[in-house]
């Protein structure tokens, strides 16, 4: 039995667009403030057309893959070393923890200072957004092991990089998965924000936006915003499919 | 001894003290053994802020880092004790204190009552969630420069940024918290006729509340990324200008500063909500 869909959801949407619509052009409103949809597919047509913005989203998209890729190797390392070694747990999580209560986006001016405001800062900075939610996945992973497992492995004689790539990863592998979805949201905030912040310094979508709010350019903000939004989600769809592909094993058992 | 062995056994619960047959000395060497392992861990976690410290201490001292990039510890303790003294600390930590303070409460109780109403009236989840579900996917930095054009850069920008970052996490949470509620349990309710505030307060509330909390907690912490990045953006007063401010003035310490002070406010909140949760568990507990 298909179920019918459901126009309802429609009608918000659409009586947004209309009172929007009515608004700019019998002019209740001042249209340099609020502009008319109609501007902005114009703007939107006008910017889709052009190769700056598809070289700022490339930018990003890049800017946003490697900080994550660094970010996410590294904690996986760091949260399988604190959930495998109490030793590491007891020297390294306390620092770790006590680091994560710093908000994101305090390190950036630090960073910058350190990095310069050219790539590093913000790759260094999307990496760390990346690193948290990662290593606190892989750590409860890891944890989630049990001894009979770990036995199993001794009877093998398994070598200790056979303990971490046949044993560990593996087993770790479902919440490492969540930790990296997790990862990869923040990676794209840090990304926009890192562009916002450091606006006049590199090429993206975040600084293609902030030099449209210079201009007080309300149209091209507005593209941007759904720029923002739309690869945000078209990353987190890929994640997913990604995440169905690679762990389907797990459905068997 | 004799004494504490004699506080034990009045204070010791009957099973256990069946349990424990051997003398007394063991039991207190057992606790003395967690204290000394409590200890331990606790050394043990300051070995490497310690280190970091150390050599960050060397680094400064024997200018292998230029200043501008590395400002010494005891500078930047100094600036801390500055800021605190002139009352620049205080008075900046208020403002932004009362910025997310106004956002949680706002944003909060527009959460709250969003979460209820689509958890309660299909009507109103038929035509508002398809497009909530949409809206709240935007993470709420790509907000912040149309919030920019519509509220000005003054207080009305980030009261608007924070609270909508505080919104979307308490609705989800409450819509499904509220929508999860066993049917049983409503079950039961409507054999003891309850009446709908009696339905909501008594059976709806206590059953959601984990939901509802953990929704409080990603609103704090939303809320209070939102707070850094908007005074980053633009402010002029707040903890975050404070960083931008010494960014300006090249001043890493003040950066720095700002830096352990966003972080003991981290810990603050954090500490707060544990014992939030806490409490909301202790008293969970006893009903089943």
């Amino acid at each position: 039995m298909r179920k019918k869909i459901d126009l309802r959801g429609w009608a918000l949407p659409a009586a947004v667009l209309a009172v929007w619509w009515v608004a700019t052009t019998e002019g209740w409103v001042n249209t340099k403030l609020i502009v008319p949809p109609g501007n902005v597919l114009l703007v939107a047509a006008k910017t889709l057309a052009e190769p700056v913005f598809w070289q700022g989203v490339l930018f990003s998209v890049v800017r946003d893959a490697s900080g994550f890729v660094l970010g996410a190797l590294t904690g996986i390392a760091l949260g399988g070393l604190l959930g495998a070694s109490r030793r590491a747990e007891h020297v390294i999580g306390p620092s770790f923890h006590a680091l994560r209560q710093i908000s994101l986006f305090a390190w950036l001016p630090l960073l910058s200072t350190w990095f310069g405001y050219g790539e590093g800062a913000k790759l260094v900075f999307i990496a760390l957004s990346t690193l948290y939610p990662v290593t606190l996945g892989t750590f409860e992973g890891v944890r989630s092991i049990t001894r009979q497992h770990v036995e199993v492995g001794r009877i093998y004689r398994f070598t200790r990089t056979q303990f971490a790539f046949r044993l560990l990863l593996p087993g770790a592998a479902p919440q490492i998965a969540t930790g990296l979805t997790l990862g990869l949201v923040s990676a794209w905030v840090a990304t926009i924000g890192s562009e916002f912040l450091l606006a006049n310094w590199g090429n993206g979508l975040g600084n293609i936006i902030i030099k449209g709010r210079a201009a007080f350019n309300v149209e091209l903000i507005i593209v941007g915003m759904l720029a923002i939004g739309i690869v945000g989600g078209m990353l987190n769809h890929l994640a997913a499919r990604i995440e169905a592909r690679t762990l389907h094993w797990q459905a068997r058992h | 001894m004799g004494v504490a062995s004699d506080d034990a056994r009045v204070f010791a619960p009957d099973a256990r003290r069946e349990q424990a047959q051997g003398p007394w000395p063991a039991a207190m060497r057992a606790k003395l053994t967690g204290a000394t392992q409590h200890l331990g861990r606790i050394a043990s976690g300051l070995i490497l802020p310690g280190l970091v410290l150390a050599l960050w201490w060397t680094a400064s001292h024997r200018r292998w880092v230029p200043e501008q990039l590395l400002p010494a510890p005891p500078l930047v303790w100094q600036t801390l004790k500055d800021l605190w003294v002139s009352g620049d600390l205080l008075s900046n930590v208020a403002f932004s204190a009362s910025r997310v303070g106004w956002s949680l409460g706002l944003g909060g109780s527009i959460g709250l009552t969003l979460g209820f109403g689509l958890a309660l009236s299909p009507t109103l989840r038929a035509y508002a969630l398809p497009s909530f579900n949409v809206v709240s996917q935007f993470p709420v930095l790509g907000w912040v420069p149309l919030l920019i054009i519509f509220a000005g850069i003054d207080e009305a920008l980030k009261i608007s940024a924070i609270s909508i970052a505080a919104v979307v996490p308490v609705t989800l949470n409450t819509f499904r918290g509220v929508a999860n509620v066993p049917r049983a349990l409503l079950e039961v309710a409507s054999v003891y006729r309850f009446s709908l505030p009696q339905l909501l307060w008594r059976v709806v509330l206590p059953a959601a509340a984990p939901s509802l909390f953990t929704g409080l907690r990603q609103a704090v912490m939303q809320a209070w990324l939102s707070l850094v990045f908007v005074e980053l953006l633009a402010s002029s007063e707040g903890i975050g200008y404070l960083i931008v401010w010494g960014r300006q003035l090249a001043q890493p310490d003040l950066v720095v500063a700002g830096m352990v002070v966003i972080g003991g406010i981290g810990v603050l909140l954090d500490a707060g909500l544990r014992w939030l949760e806490g409490r909301l568990q202790g008293w969970r507990s006893p009903a089943f």
